[in-house]
């Protein structure tokens, strides 16, 4: 246990960022709920689920910092585990609306109703459960990362190879989700929640309760991380990342070693996609266009890749600054985006994580 | 000056001109009628005048057989209902109504004769029975034009109404010369049969045979419509088997043409695709601006077109150098400023050529226009060409499909046969070893990589003839793009040819079945697979440039 608090704590930037995330955790309840609205220090429930936003991207940043920072894989597809997450916590939410939909029918979801689909599709049963559905937010998501991984590290597709298939695995599922035949609501995604877990998700108290829910996710998913490449799967990993064919000339599986990263890495995502859903209120198959899978990539590597904290900061300051931006400047900000990927990867390659020094971070 | 010019047109000159302007004028003025009708159309005429309903139907029937130029546009004139009869001068004209006058017309060449009160024009009305004869008159009267060309496309107007009778057919059959109408005719006479509840025996029979081996696709109509309705046993066999073979033939004409239409997607992914395949391919560089690059060669097209205007033609053809320098001389700025620093470092010029995206898209939505702007296809490229009357193929896809060949075959000879695709070569191959031997390798970057993206602008200006251009339609080519060239194999030309024909004719071969969306993912799902059991594509580079780790 020594070994991994240390390895925790050994990160100083990293320990700043638990220590924002916990003590946001507790100070956004108690800005949002008890602070009456007048006060200075007061979150409106809008900007509660804004900033739960950024922390979700934050977390899947961390989760994609995981695999490209650590393990060497860049995927240009981590955005389809989000979006799955996504969809499993938006099916579950859709059971939930029950017969408040505009059309009213106890058992299907409004847009069933629309499309004359007369039952439920098999694969939506369960859901109205959160023991079944929850779960699913991992294994869902898991399971396409272990089917997808396990054919392309066993037959060793290392690379630029790896990155554009996973971009073409992430447009495929894009095209497939469209489909009004699949029975996820085509392109209008699934929306129109009302509750979760019997709480109503426009109340403060669930927005709050979210927020540190998302909030205490990613510390803890932050800690398991740090752990974990504390170990020694952890150190293969990096040794993979360095140089995949002498770790395999040693003697170690190492389509293994990166099948479990990557994994878990999909379950974080998925884990973020889930959380996310219900403080957006939607999710459609726009999640999973490429374009978003890259922006993830941007993230981490403005942040400063392979630092774990600097995945989460790129997360969050590229979303501030774009938020801002499209109120101000509408047109601005893809040039300040595609001016942002320039200047980082020319003047700062590694990400924002360079301009903090060595004696402060630690490492 | 003046003078000398003046003086070298002799007198003669002046009086002929004046000459000819006086009979000019006598031409336009004189009130003498200048050509009379057709003996034959104004016997005619005088009998739709009269009161006879026979008569009068028979004589529509004579105007439309006359075979006379006037015959057409005199039926028109009658279908309108503005045919008089110009009493004081007892003479057929067309007649306009302006207030309580008529303005008077004449019928031969449409000169304005006069006009005229109420009482000096009796209008010749028509009846519906007489507007319909009127109609299938004026249906039927390209049968007998002049012109081949016009004959077959009147006879094949008449595939889907079938409304001349046999016997006319059988007429217009003993006096046609032409094979093509003869063929059409013969075609319409056995539709016509068919569709003909009182036939029956050996004509129907031969009829039935007959339209089993048409290649019109309208054939098949008649035929199923009189399987439904026919209770005749060996009537109904002979239609069961003229269908299947109709049926089957289609069906091989209809593969042909997913084949086609194959090989169409597949240039087109090729084009997109053979950029990538130098600067991805050969140079390393994973060109997330590809697309983008695209777009400019699209955008240019549509800013030559709006240079000349009324020449899209021209503009197109111009826009095929403008759109390769101008996606190449913003490849190269892009290459030499930026991509150039992050040499060995593929992931980074991931992001930075992303970036570059981002930035040229929205340049594109804000000093152009956020919405798709209209380019248009010169006369050449629009229609379509006919094989065969199953099998006719749109002539844009046609040209882009040579185009696409030439392209790869003019970029072969450049990497093959030139002294640049010899350095480019041994710089790819190996960069120390080109350098010892005097290629100055950071400018053979810079070219490559502008070939590279100048090709990516043919690709836009081929494109920007087959849909939409908007600021996004990079975006829709990237992906294809890159599996393109994954599939084909990384640094093999051959590849990115065989792999875009490929994944084309596949695609177009399971979408009839699956639909374009899922045959798109059937698709993807396919080529993420194939990886899997070949890593490094279908034509994997070897020896020393193969570069295993």
């Amino acid at each position: 246990m020594n070994r991994y608090l240390s390895a925790v704590l050994a990160d100083r930037m990293g320990v700043v960022l638990l220590t924002v995330l916990l003590v946001s955790a507790v100070w956004v309840p108690i800005a949002s709920l008890v602070l009456p609205a007048s006060h200075p220090l007061h979150m409106g429930s809008y900007s509660v689920a804004l900033w739960g936003k950024y922390l979700c991207f934050g977390l899947l940043a961390l989760s994609l910092d995981m695999v490209w920072g650590k393990l060497g894989i860049l995927s240009l597809g981590h955005g389809v585990f989000f979006g799955l997450g996504g969809y499993v916590m938006g099916m579950y939410l859709m059971r939930q609306v029950g017969d408040r939909g505009v059309y009213g029918d106890p058992i299907l979801p409004d847009f069933m109703v629309f499309l004359n689909w007369d039952e439920l599709p098999w694969y939506w049963f369960g859901f109205d459960h959160a023991w079944i559905a929850f779960p699913l937010i991992l294994i869902v998501p898991g399971l396409l990362a272990y089917v997808f991984g396990a054919l392309a590290f066993r037959s060793r597709v290392t690379g630029v190879y790896l990155s554009i298939i996973t971009q073409a695995m992430t447009y495929a599922v894009m095209l497939a989700f469209f489909r009004n035949e699949l029975g996820f609501g085509g392109n209008n995604g699934l929306t129109g929640f009302f509750d979760i877990l019997g709480y109503d998700l426009r109340e403060d108290v669930t927005r709050a309760a979210l927020f540190s829910a998302t909030a205490l996710s990613l510390a803890g998913c932050y800690v398991l991380c740090r752990c974990l490449f504390a170990t020694r799967l952890g150190l293969l990993c990096t040794a993979v990342r360095d140089a995949e064919s002498r770790v395999r000339f040693l003697g170690y599986r190492t389509d293994r070693v990166k099948l479990s990263v990557f994994v878990l890495s999909a379950a974080i995502a998925g884990l973020a996609g889930a959380l996310y859903v219900p403080q957006v209120g939607i999710i459609n198959p726009g999640e999973f266009s490429p374009l978003n899978s890259i922006e993830i990539v941007i993230w981490v590597a403005l942040g400063g890749r392979g630092t774990l904290w600097g995945a989460v900061v790129g997360a969050v300051v590229v979303n501030v600054a774009k938020t801002q931006f499209t109120g101000w400047l509408p047109e601005g900000w893809l040039f300040m985006l595609g001016g942002l990927f320039v200047l980082t990867t020319l003047y700062l390659p590694r990400g924002l994580a360079m301009l903090v020094p060595k004696r402060v971070s630690g490492s | 000056m003046m003078n000398v010019r003046g003086g070298t047109l002799p007198p003669v000159f002046f009086q002929r001109l004046w000459r000819a302007v006086l009979l000019g004028l006598a031409v336009c003025f004189s009130p003498v009628q200048a050509a009379d009708l057709p003996d034959a159309l104004q016997s005619a005429l005088e009998d739709l005048a009269g009161r006879d309903k026979v008569l009068r139907l028979e004589a529509v029937e004579r105007i439309a057989n006359s075979g006379t130029e006037e015959s057409e546009a005199l039926l028109q004139v009658i279908l309108s209902g503005e045919l008089y009869h110009w009493k004081p001068e007892d003479r057929f004209v067309r007649g306009e109504k302006d207030g309580r006058k008529f303005i008077l017309y004449a019928l031969e060449d449409g000169a304005e004769l006069a006009t005229v009160g109420r009482r000096e024009a009796k209008k010749v009305s028509i009846n519906n029975t007489l507007r319909g004869a009127v109609k299938s008159a004026l249906a039927t009267l390209d049968l007998i034009a002049p012109d081949p060309a016009k004959r077959l496309a009147g006879v094949r107007a008449q595939f889907a109404a079938l409304a001349v009778p046999v016997e006319r057919i059988d007429a217009l059959l003993e006096s046609e010369s032409d094979t093509a109408v003869r063929d059409s005719l013969v075609t319409l006479r056995a539709m016509t049969l068919v569709s003909d509840e009182t036939a029956s025996g050996e004509p129907l029979m031969t009829a039935i045979a007959a339209l089993g081996n048409s290649t019109e696709p309208g054939a098949l109509t008649p035929l199923k419509g009189r399987f439904e309705r026919s209770d005749d046993d060996a009537e109904k066999s002979a239609l069961s088997s003229a269908i299947k073979a109709f049926e089957s033939r289609q069906a091989r004409f209809g593969m042909v043409k997913q084949v086609f239409f194959g090989l169409s997607l597949g240039s087109i992914l090729v084009l997109a695709a053979i950029g990538l395949a130098i600067t991805f391919g050969v140079m390393g560089v994973i060109n997330m601006a590809h697309g983008e690059l695209i777009m400019l060669g699209a955008y240019t097209t549509w800013a030559m077109q709006q240079l000349l205007p009324g020449q899209p033609g021209v503009a197109l053809l111009l826009a095929i150098p403008m759109g390769f320098m101008v996606s190449a001389s913003v490849g190269m700025v892009m290459e030499r400023f930026a991509i150039s620093k992050l040499y060995g470092r593929p992931l980074e010029t991931l992001l930075l050529t992303f970036g570059f995206s981002l930035i040229l898209q929205q340049a594109v939505r804000t000093f152009i226009s956020a919405r798709n702007v209209a380019v248009s296809n010169p006369s050449w490229m629009s229609g379509s060409l006919e094989l065969h009357p199953m099998l006719s193929l749109t002539m844009n896809r046609v040209v882009i499909m040579f185009f696409c060949l030439a392209v790869f075959a003019v970029l072969w000879w450049v990497m093959q046969r030139t002294r640049f695709g010899l350095q480019l070569r041994a710089v790819t191959q190996h960069r120390e070893m080109a350098r010892c031997v005097g290629v100055r390798s950071r400018r053979i970057d810079t070219l490559t990589f502008g070939l590279g993206a100048g090709l990516a602008g043919l690709a836009g200006v081929a494109l920007s003839q087959l849909g939409n251009v908007g600021p996004n339609l990079g975006q829709a080519w990237i992906v294809d793009s890159f599996l393109v060239v994954v599939f084909g194999g990384v640094g093999n030309l051959w590849g990115t040819l065989i792999g875009g024909l490929g994944i084309g004719v596949a695609t177009k071969l399971i979408e009839p079945w699956s639909g374009a969306v899922l045959a798109k993912v059937l698709l993807l799902v396919a080529v993420i697979l194939f990886i899997q059991r070949r890593p490094r594509g279908l034509f994997p580079p070897s020896g020393r440039s193969a570069g295993d780790n």
